[in-house]
């Protein structure tokens, strides 16, 4: 299972970590994949620190654990950095993406042991211009699509935007921003 | 042809009851399992099941409701975890006793105390003597299989007993992970029409009579067949599950046991990571295998000593405490069943992943490592041990 | 040690292999083949010249044991094959009717 892709989120308690991971589970589903996408539950509450996990491979997935050597690390709150070590067992070859208006080397000091890369990505800019409100997850899912390359960007957007269709089928005035969302992401990612 | 998608163990559940639709679903909600009633209760709603759903004030009434319901003469199920399926023991054993097959989709979940609401088997093993099958499922692919079967293996004629399908809490209730679904109409062709012998709303007839000491154990005895034959039954609709899907299933799972020195012997999600370490093993030429217990009740017992005796050390690890200072569930059971057998592979046991302790492919690993320790030394040393304890 | 498949009586001791399961009684009112009249200790007696037909005994009784005529649709007797004699009924009894008696047998 040397093609196995892992992902660890961090974020807190009702920004989207969770749906995040899954939203990225389907979409890779979708290109054929298999995968798993799972938090891990504890005593969370709006604002408590959360993890959640993604697997994705070419073959069936029979671990069952959470993920300790991720190859990619998602941070979707940077203030998380100070409380919780985001680079925890992740893998040198892999990166880190962090959801921040600054630069990716503004983040060299604080994370200092990590070897791999350092992304950044203003999602709550692209949230706030594109959806009127910050929902920080969906952009957050076209950087790390972008940057771990588990998928072509193009297969993506095509996943995002059935997916969009069929969850806001309800309300198709917000599948425009959040298709401008994910590709904006996908531009305005930095490392 | 089935149909490829990505699901929640508890959602694929939910969704095998309604392609199922049962007759009267009965639940009341407890964390993990909340979500199968939760999700059945909107096809309800939709119209895509005619199920009664009958939302009861505790799992007492749970259970009772389906015991009656079951009487009544339709297809019964329900779903709990943890304290809920510790509230509706009273009626488990009634329910095993009418001979009535309901459907119980248990989420395992630790019992309380201390307040935990993670994974292990503490809950399922606790009622594994109440007369009920029990099945566990490795991924949610077996869960959403196994109630299917299960709901089969229940109702045949020579079974009569009531069913319980056990998956992990949060690992297998909560992760999304690839399954294949069945076509509704093949589900319903394999599930057919429950047609029982004898039904409160079909015949004259009384459930559940006083039964006094001139009666009660051969009773019991005639309890004890229903069970055995259970084994049989499962044999048979796997068999009839894997002509419509391919997925083969067996009363255990044996992986790469054939020429394997040491293995671990398991249940739940945590084979799969056992599977995965095993292959990592083999990669480095230790010839490592996996058992992983399907049916948990009835207990393999011959079929199990068979098959491992030919192994040189064991482990049998335990997802739940006895805290009897005797080992645990799994553990007693497999060991008494390598008794009559003429070799006695070393087998120890291992408590592990209590109150949702996550499980790592590196504990399981060290498991392996500990089996070669002790064929290297011919000494089994201390049989009872602690997997991922901080101590 | 037999089963009666007619009358679904299953005698005490009857082999596991011919018991029902759960004990299940697949007929309905077999329950009068149990001949309970040999219980008693006293014995009720009724009094058709004092009996108003109020059948207030019918409900009080717990074995239904007070018979009623099918074609007079009147209190008739006592089923002494189930009455176990408790006396509830000539207790309740507002005129007499019914009393009781010393010894098991009318």
């Amino acid at each position: 299972m040397s093609n196995m892709l892992e992902i660890r989120w961090h974020g807190r308690g009702g920004q989207g970590a969770k749906t995040a991971s899954l939203l990225l589970a389907e979409a890779a589903f979708d290109t054929g994949k298999y995968i798993q996408g799972f938090p891990e539950y504890g005593p969370e509450r709006m604002g408590a620190p959360i993890t959640a996990y993604n697997r994705i491979s070419d073959d069936v997935i029979t671990i069952h654990s959470n993920i300790y050597e991720p190859d990619y690390v998602v941070v979707v709150d940077e203030t998380l950095i100070d409380v919780v070590d985001v680079a925890a067992g992740a893998k040198d070859t892999g990166a880190i993406i962090i959801n921040s208006e600054k630069e990716p080397t503004d983040f060299a000091d604080k994370i200092p042991n990590y070897k791999g890369k350092i992304y950044t990505i203003d999602a709550k800019k692209i949230s706030l211009e594109t959806l009127g409100r910050y929902f920080p997850n969906t952009p957050m899912l076209g950087a790390v699509v972008k940057i771990s390359g588990v998928m072509p960007e193009d297969t993506f957007v095509e996943a995002m935007e059935k997916s969009f269709n069929h969850k806001f089928k309800t309300k198709p005035t917000v599948i425009a921003p959040n298709m401008e969302a994910v590709k904006r992401a996908l531009k305005e990612v930095k490392g | 042809m089935g149909k490829r998608d990505k699901l929640s163990g508890n959602e694929a559940v939910a969704i095998a009851m309604r392609q199922i639709n049962p007759g009267v679903v009965a639940a009341f909600p407890i964390t993990p399992s909340t979500e199968v009633p939760q999700y059945f209760a909107s096809f309800v709603n939709d119209g895509l099941v005619d199920t009664e759903f009958i939302p009861v004030e505790s799992e007492h009434s749970a259970m009772s409701a389906s015991i009656a319901a079951s009487a009544a003469g339709v297809r019964t199920m329900t779903a709990t975890s943890s304290n809920g399926l510790s509230y509706m023991y009273e009626m488990l054993y009634i329910a095993s006793m009418s001979r009535t097959p309901v459907i119980l989709n248990c989420v395992n979940r630790t019992v309380s105390g201390p307040l935990n609401i993670h994974c292990d088997h503490g809950d399922s093993m606790g009622a594994r003597d109440s007369g009920w099958i029990q099945v566990y499922s490795e991924t949610n692919q077996e869960a959403y299989d196994n109630l299917i079967i299960g709901t089969k293996v229940a109702e045949d004629p020579s079974v009569m007993l009531p069913f319980m399908n056990c998956y992990d809490g949060f690992i297998t209730s909560h992760s999304v992970e690839n399954i294949e679904l069945i076509d509704d109409s093949d589900v319903k062709k394999f599930v057919g029409e429950y047609e029982p012998a004898h039904a409160l709303l079909k015949n004259t007839c009384a459930f559940g009579p006083f039964d006094s000491q001139l009666y009660y154990y051969e009773h019991k005895r005639h309890q004890a067949e229903g069970m055995k034959n259970a084994k049989a039954a499962i044999i048979k609709y796997s068999k009839e599950f894997e002509k419509i899907t391919g997925r083969k299933y067996n009363l255990f799972e044996e992986y790469k046991l054939d020429d394997a020195e040491i293995a671990l012997v398991i249940i739940g999600s945590s084979a799969g990571t056992a599977k995965f370490v095993a292959n990592r093993l083999r990669d480095k030429g230790i010839k490592a295998g996996v058992l992983k217990i399907r049916a948990f009740r009835p207990f393999p017992f011959d079929e199990i000593g068979a098959v491992l005796k030919n192994l040189k050390a064991i482990a049998v690890m335990d997802k739940c405490t006895s805290l009897n200072d005797a080992g645990g569930p799994l553990f007693l059971e497999v060991r008494s069943a390598l008794f009559d057998q003429p070799l006695h592979p070393h087998t120890v046991n291992y408590l592990y992943g209590l109150g949702g302790r996550d499980v790592k492919a590196g504990d399981l690993e060290s498991v392996y490592m500990d089996l070669i320790k002790i064929i290297e030394t011919g000494e089994t040393g201390n049989v009872h041990r602690y997997l991922g304890l901080v101590e | 040690m037999a089963v009666d498949k007619e009358k679904w009586i299953v005698d005490p001791l009857t082999p596991w292999q011919e018991t029902t399961p759960g004990g299940l009684i697949p007929t309905g009112g077999n329950a009068k083949y149990y001949i309970t009249g040999g219980w008693r200790a006293n014995h009720p007696v009724f009094d058709t010249e004092k009996c108003k037909d109020c059948r207030l005994c019918f409900p009080v009784c717990p074995d239904s044991s007070i018979l009623i005529d099918k074609e007079t649709n009147k209190m008739s007797g006592i089923d002494y094959e189930h009455c176990k004699g408790c006396g509830i009924c000539a207790n309740t009894c507002p005129f007499g009717a019914l009393t009781m008696e010393e010894g098991g047998q009318p």
